[in-house]
């Protein structure tokens, strides 16, 4: 314990005055907590003894909008949620609410929406190795990322007219076709995507600063990973292998060829590997999508579910009915409950939704990737040193939006 | 596909009649109706011996006020061994909203526990830190209940 060793002036001065625990309020505006995270961290001098996060200062009050909302108008809240990664949001909302109504999706379209995810996957992943490398020390790491999710969010504009909240999936299909010339800027991008990740294999993955600052740092065991719910990312770089994309295949994923990068270390080091190796492989199955695609529908044959086309709208009656119905009253989903799983790109981003026939959902809860492994950040935290937590945070690739939803 | 997940239904009635009760199979799921007594030994012999070992999801439901029991806690379990999913459900009546916790089972479960109790008002016994996560600690009621109006009962500030 502290003791006093000399009084100077009435001030007692202690032989190790940080000896005794320290709390110190992280957050909720630092920047490296990524939104609107608190830490309060006990301290025994740098060294971190307990850390406890406060969320919630981002809660919308999603999961009560939904069910307020009709099933179509579910989706754009979706994309606010992991706002990194909307496309992959407004998949899994589409997916549960066409499992309840057992819809058929033609080919074409889940084709464009294993490209689209892809795209965003890697435009995720980019936003996550800016951010975490200018956590670390490397600002200008930043700026190139940046670049490349600015070629991504263009081409998801072009699509969609959103570059954050796209909104491209509509159940029973897509929104519209992709546009004229979208695969010849895609297969632009796929080639200097390339270039730039040997750019970042070299400014950041052979920097013996990085590899120093995240090696050996919060390092979390598979076992004790899977305990903690962990998925994605965070739980391949623990040595246990699995994607949904290939272990409960969805979209027709189970068809690409693709690898799944594992990690055995389970520290911050292994998490970054991961990641950076995902975006090959998101790299090689938006190539396989891309030549895939051959004209064809784009929704679902489901008149009262599917929005007709303009066109037909002009020309036939029913369809101009069906399109009143599902805009003024929306469309009755059969009774029953689901949980849709997907593989995000932060993990494992389950929807469980309830119907009780209907146009509104009865109940609609989000099983946020960000949320889960966001809670196995004390173990990995306790132990280290103040500065190594940011460096953590970094790796588990949290977006408070989803976690407080 | 949904055979598999009856064979592990079928072990848990094996090992104990009185674990399970309702089962239904919609949508190539399977949910399984256990007693909240029964919850936590249901899980651990799922999670010990049937390599259910990751809980993917905990969410509550309110049924509405009219309905009884009103509340529903539903766990879904994954297996990272043999990728199964299973949903267990538990039924609670709302003159005791209380389930044990299956927190020391798996960890995941606590910040679920905390959501579940925070927004929809079901309680879990035994939990180790059993405070509010998404909505401030002096809120008023639980968000999720059908009988909370959206827009909450007057303005809210942060005072």
């Amino acid at each position: 314990m502290a003791t006093a060793v000399e009084n100077i002036a009435g001030v007692d001065v202690l032989d190790r005055p940080l000896e005794s625990e320290m709390t110190l309020s992280m957050g909720p505006q630092h920047p490296s907590t990524h939104g609107v995270l608190r830490l309060d961290l006990k301290l025994d001098g740098e060294l971190v003894i307990d850390c406890i996060p406060d969320i919630g200062y981002l809660h919308t009050g999603m999961e009560k909008l939904f069910e307020y909302k009709k099933y179509q108008q579910g989706i754009v809240i979706t994309d606010r949620m992991d706002y990194l990664n909307p496309l992959g949001n407004n998949l899994v909302y589409v997916m549960a609410a066409e499992k309840l109504l057992q819809l058929e999706i033609p080919e074409r379209a889940q084709v464009v929406r294993v490209l689209m995810c892809e795209l965003q996957r890697i435009a995720s992943h980019m936003v996550w190795l800016g951010t975490h490398a200018l956590d670390i020390g490397a600002m200008s790491v930043f700026f190139y990322c940046f670049r490349q999710r600015e070629k991504i969010l263009n081409m998801i504009e072009s699509a969609s007219g959103g570059r954050l909240t796209p909104s491209y999936f509509r159940i029973g299909g897509l929104m519209m076709d992709l546009p004229a010339g979208f695969e010849n800027r895609c297969r632009q991008f796929l080639g200097d995507f390339l270039e730039a990740m040997d750019t970042f294999e070299t400014l950041v993955t052979g920097n013996p600063i990085f590899q120093s600052r995240t090696k050996d740092i919060g390092i979390i065991s598979g076992e004790e990973a899977i305990n903690w719910g962990l998925t994605g990312p965070c739980l391949r770089g623990s040595g246990v292998g699995l994607d949904l994309r290939r272990d409960n295949p969805y979209t027709g994923y189970e068809t690409y060829d693709f690898n799944v990068p594992i990690e055995t270390d389970g520290d911050v080091w292994a998490r970054f590997r991961v990641r950076m190796r995902e975006c090959y492989e998101s790299h090689k199955i938006v190539r396989q999508a891309l030549e895939r695609l051959t004209p064809g529908p784009i929704k679902a044959d489901a008149p009262k579910v599917v929005l007709p086309d303009r066109d037909d709208m002009r020309k036939h009656m029913d369809s101009l009915i069906h399109h009143f119905l599902i805009v003024a009253e929306g469309f009755d989903v059969p009774a029953g409950e689901v949980y849709m799983p997907i593989e995000a790109s932060k993990g494992e981003l389950g929807v469980y939704m309830k119907s009780n026939g209907g146009p509104k959902p009865e109940r609609v809860h989000f099983r946020g990737p960000s949320f889960v492994n966001l809670a196995a950040l004390p173990v990995m935290c306790e132990g280290e040193m103040v500065a190594d937590v940011v460096a953590i945070i970094g790796s588990l690739d949290i977006v408070l939006g989803e976690i407080d939803r | 596909m949904t055979e598999k997940l009856h064979a592990y239904v079928d072990k848990l009635k094996a090992k104990d009649p009185s674990w399970v009760g309702e089962v239904t199979d919609a949508f190539g799921e399977v949910t399984a109706i256990v007693p909240a007594a029964s919850i936590v030994d249901v899980c651990s012999f799922l999670k010990n011996d049937q390599g259910f070992d990751m809980l993917a999801d905990l969410c509550g439901a309110d049924r509405g006020p009219e309905e009884d029991p009103r509340f529903e806690v539903n766990y879904h379990l994954f297996s990272t061994v043999h990728h199964s999913r299973l949903r267990l459900k538990v039924l609670v009546s709302e003159d005791a909203p209380s389930v044990p916790t299956v927190a020391y089972l798996w960890k995941t479960a606590n910040w679920h526990e905390r959501e579940t109790y925070d927004l929809v008002g079901v309680k879990f016994e035994g939990h180790p830190d059993l405070r509010r996560i998404l909505l401030p600690s002096d809120f008023d009621g639980h968000a999720l209940r059908k009988d909370y109006p959206l827009r909450g009962y007057e303005p809210y500030s942060l005072n």
